[in-house]
């Protein structure tokens, strides 16, 4: 439950640096350097709720990665356009391409994709099933549906496509976003939710009938059966069952590929990095991330804390700063100016005393999550450029801290 | 007395608080006196942390009270809870519902059939908003906190799927009615976003989607919006890098504070500078995108429930179209 167990593996690595917090003495910093020269990394997953910039993120690790040398490939769901482009992810043909103009004289690549889920899937089938069999699965409508536009299927298809690219052994770090949604956590449930449904009464149910004689039948599928009939009508029970008797022989590979991708996960080369906020409910949602990769004994390597405000002038608290701000603005145009500028220092002041507090909370209830802090700047990141002032920031190498 | 009922769909990218504007459009409607019904979809009890009450049961729970006599009620909807509800409701099956349970079909319905989960949440909402106290409705309005942009309009539209699969019988003819009503004149999907880049495409790019399904877009709600708090002189000064850190220094001074906050304080007016345009940019782009925009300021102490009647007090006239 806590995320204090996840904090030896880590330290083994000697990925935490003794630094000091700037929070006092509970916030462990957390190592980025440290973590990308470590080539025993081979996965780093971002994980985190909405809108906290973990695409970002998990561009700037990879690039800083690359440009350290290492052999990189970043897979993101769903980048904005113009990072997506300044990328060069122009295309989606899921695929890695080489990122242009990464600085990779140091023997490293970068190699970035952007996820398209119906062609992994559809991938899938056809390597796993004879091409009659494939043509079948791939114009059945429940698998058309299943594979294009309903939820879930996204967090499959990522977690899939990253035990392709391991698989290939062409990259030695391959760093993964996960999909915008709480839901992003499902693929962890993905080996024990088709296992309890493969050997589940329902398959051989919905088979039995497919199967010829139903020796099965009792009076409890009786029952059953004619309850589904009745909800979902005889035409669309004969898809699923057309459906789940064609996919009946990939299922095997699918709960084996599942098994071994959640195997990948929890060893010990792969590092979890739960992206962060600093508001109420996005620490609310990472601390349940930290809780759920802890119960599900996932490698946990820290938590990022993206846009944070940090202030350069903290030689003025903000209650004096409004004072003198009240003051001043009866004043001439330097005190007015003046008194401008103190209030929107009061305002920082205030904003960044609340995510300090933030922070410090989620310590106290996380002891020992090591943590990386990057300051908010004032324009979004859409180059190369960007993703390096933010690299520098995670590594807490950044000279000047930007005061956005 | 309601005649009919509203159902207003709250989206948004992560991170822009819809739940706080579902939350506050939920209070403003209580205070014209309507009796409400906000309802959550994700799990992850967000209402429930807005009002500070305890975590949401699969149960309608009175969590306001209006200032006109309205009357706000929070939902979470599961999904489980909910298929089980639709099986006793609409097919009274008793022992095979049990039956269908034992079998791990519910499990099965709720977490790997595909879309079955959408199909639930979304249906449990129309079940919400057709449910009649004698000849009239139960709720003046239904507002529903609902997943991000990017996954809105599948969300919405995902009865139609269903509609796809299912060419006739009791399925075909709920996700009919459903879809009926998410394209009628009483649903609103509003779209809540900040002044950053990123969503305020996201919004353009949902808008489109939306309206290329015929689900009615409502209001665009720009959340989180920084006020401006320099004037013009100072704005003009800062631009042009005419005001000094020495003459700041001096003021600093007079006012018997450290003089060597100077250079730190005008690179925060800098950085606020830069934000302002950047927001003017992005708010410039949104009055082009065809939909009418209400504006949120960001509130410097958080949300609680003295800021949600705050900001409810904004979003009084969000049923005009």
């Amino acid at each position: 439950m806590t995320g204090r167990a996840h904090t030896s593996p880590s330290a083994k690595k000697g990925r935490t640096s003794p630094r000091g917090g700037t929070g006092g003495s509970l916030v462990t910093d957390l190592d980025v350097d440290a973590l990308l020269d470590d080539r025993t990394t081979e996965i780093i997953v971002c994980c985190g709720s909405g809108g906290v910039g973990k695409t970002t993120t998990a561009a700037a690790l990879a690039l800083r990665a690359a440009e350290k040398g290492r052999t990189v490939c970043v897979l993101t769901i769903d980048p904005a356009r113009r990072l997506a482009q300044s990328m060069g992810l122009t295309e989606l043909d899921n695929t890695p391409r080489p990122v242009k103009g990464a600085a990779v004289d140091g023997g490293g690549s970068l190699d970035a994709m952007m996820l398209d889920m119906k062609r992994t899937f559809d991938e899938v089938v056809e390597q796993h099933a004879t091409p009659e069999k494939a043509a079948q699965i791939l114009a059945n409508p429940f698998y058309v549906a299943l594979s294009s536009s309903f939820a879930g299927t996204q967090e499959y298809m990522a977690m899939e496509k990253l035990g392709q690219l391991h698989a290939t052994g062409t990259w030695d770090l391959i760093v993964v976003d996960t999909p915008p949604s709480r839901s992003a956590l499902d693929f962890l449930d993905a080996p024990d939710r088709l296992s309890s449904m493969l050997d589940g009464r329902f398959i051989k149910l919905l088979l039995a009938p497919a199967k010829g004689p139903a020796r099965l039948i009792s009076a409890g599928f009786g029952i059953v059966t004619s309850a589904l009939n009745k909800i979902l009508g005889a035409q669309v029970l004969t898809d699923m069952q057309t459906f789940i008797a064609a996919f009946d022989t990939l299922f095997g590979g699918f709960r084996q590929r599942a098994e071994g991708t959640y195997a990948l996960l929890q060893a010990d080369g792969t590092a979890f990095l739960v992206v962060a906020a600093p508001e109420p409910a996005a620490m609310r949602e990472a601390s349940y991330f930290v809780e759920r990769l802890a119960g599900e004994r996932m490698p946990l390597a820290g938590l990022v804390v993206n846009r944070v405000h940090e202030n350069g002038a903290d030689s003025i608290d903000a209650v004096d700063a409004e004072s003198a701000a009240h003051k001043l603005a009866a004043g001439g145009a330097g005190d007015v100016a003046t008194a401008e500028l103190l209030t929107i220092h009061a305002d920082r002041m205030r904003v960044a005393a609340r995510e300090q507090r933030l922070k410090k909370r989620f310590s106290a209830a996380h002891p020992g999550v090591p943590t990386a802090s990057v300051a908010a700047l004032a324009g979004d990141v859409h180059d190369l450029d960007g993703l390096r002032l933010i690299g520098d920031l995670l590594a807490g190498a950044a000279g000047e801290r930007p005061n956005g | 007395m309601a005649l009919s009922t509203q159902l207003h769909v709250v989206t948004g990218k992560g991170g822009t608080g819809k739940t706080t504007v579902a939350a506050a459009l939920a209070m403003a409607l209580a205070g014209q006196g309507k009796k409400v019904l906000l309802c959550e979809v994700e799990g992850r009890q967000g209402i429930a942390q807005l009002f500070d009450v305890p975590p949401l049961p699969y149960e309608e729970r009175k969590v306001a009270v209006g200032l006109g006599g309205g009357e706000v009620f929070a939902l979470a909807i599961d999904p489980e809870a909910a298929l089980l509800e639709y099986l006793a409701m609409y097919y009274r099956l008793g022992r095979a519902g049990k039956a269908l349970d034992k079998f791990g079909i519910i499990d099965f319905a709720t977490t790997i059939a595909p879309g079955v989960r959408d199909v639930l949440l979304t249906g449990k909402v129309y079940e919400a908003a057709r449910r009649r106290d004698g000849n009239r409705f139960s709720y003046d309005a239904v507002i529903m906190d609902a997943p991000p942009t990017g996954r809105i309009t599948r969300f919405l539209n995902v009865n139609s799927e269903v509609a796809g699969l299912a060419k006739v019988g009791p399925i075909r003819r709920q996700a009919d009615s459903i879809m009926q009503m998410m394209r009628s004149p009483q649903t609103h999907v509003h779209l809540v976003t900040v002044l950053e880049e990123m969503p305020v495409q996201e919004t353009i790019d949902g808008i489109a989607e939306l309206t290329s399904e015929r689900l009615p877009v409502g209001h665009v709600v720009l959340n989180l919006v920084r006020p401006s708090v320099l004037s013009v002189a100072t704005r003009e000064a800062l631009a042009a890098g005419s005001l000094k850190a020495s003459t700041v220094a001096t003021s600093l001074g007079g006012a018997g504070l450290a003089t060597a906050a100077a250079p730190a304080l005008l690179a925060g007016g800098d950085a606020h500078l830069e934000r302002q345009r950047l927001q003017d940019g992005q708010r410039a782009i949104l009055e082009d995108c065809g939909r009418p925009l209400v504006e949120l300021p960001l509130l410097g102490d958080g949300i609680d429930l003295g800021a949600l009647f705050e900001l409810a007090e904004l979003l009084t006239d969000l049923e005009a179209r």
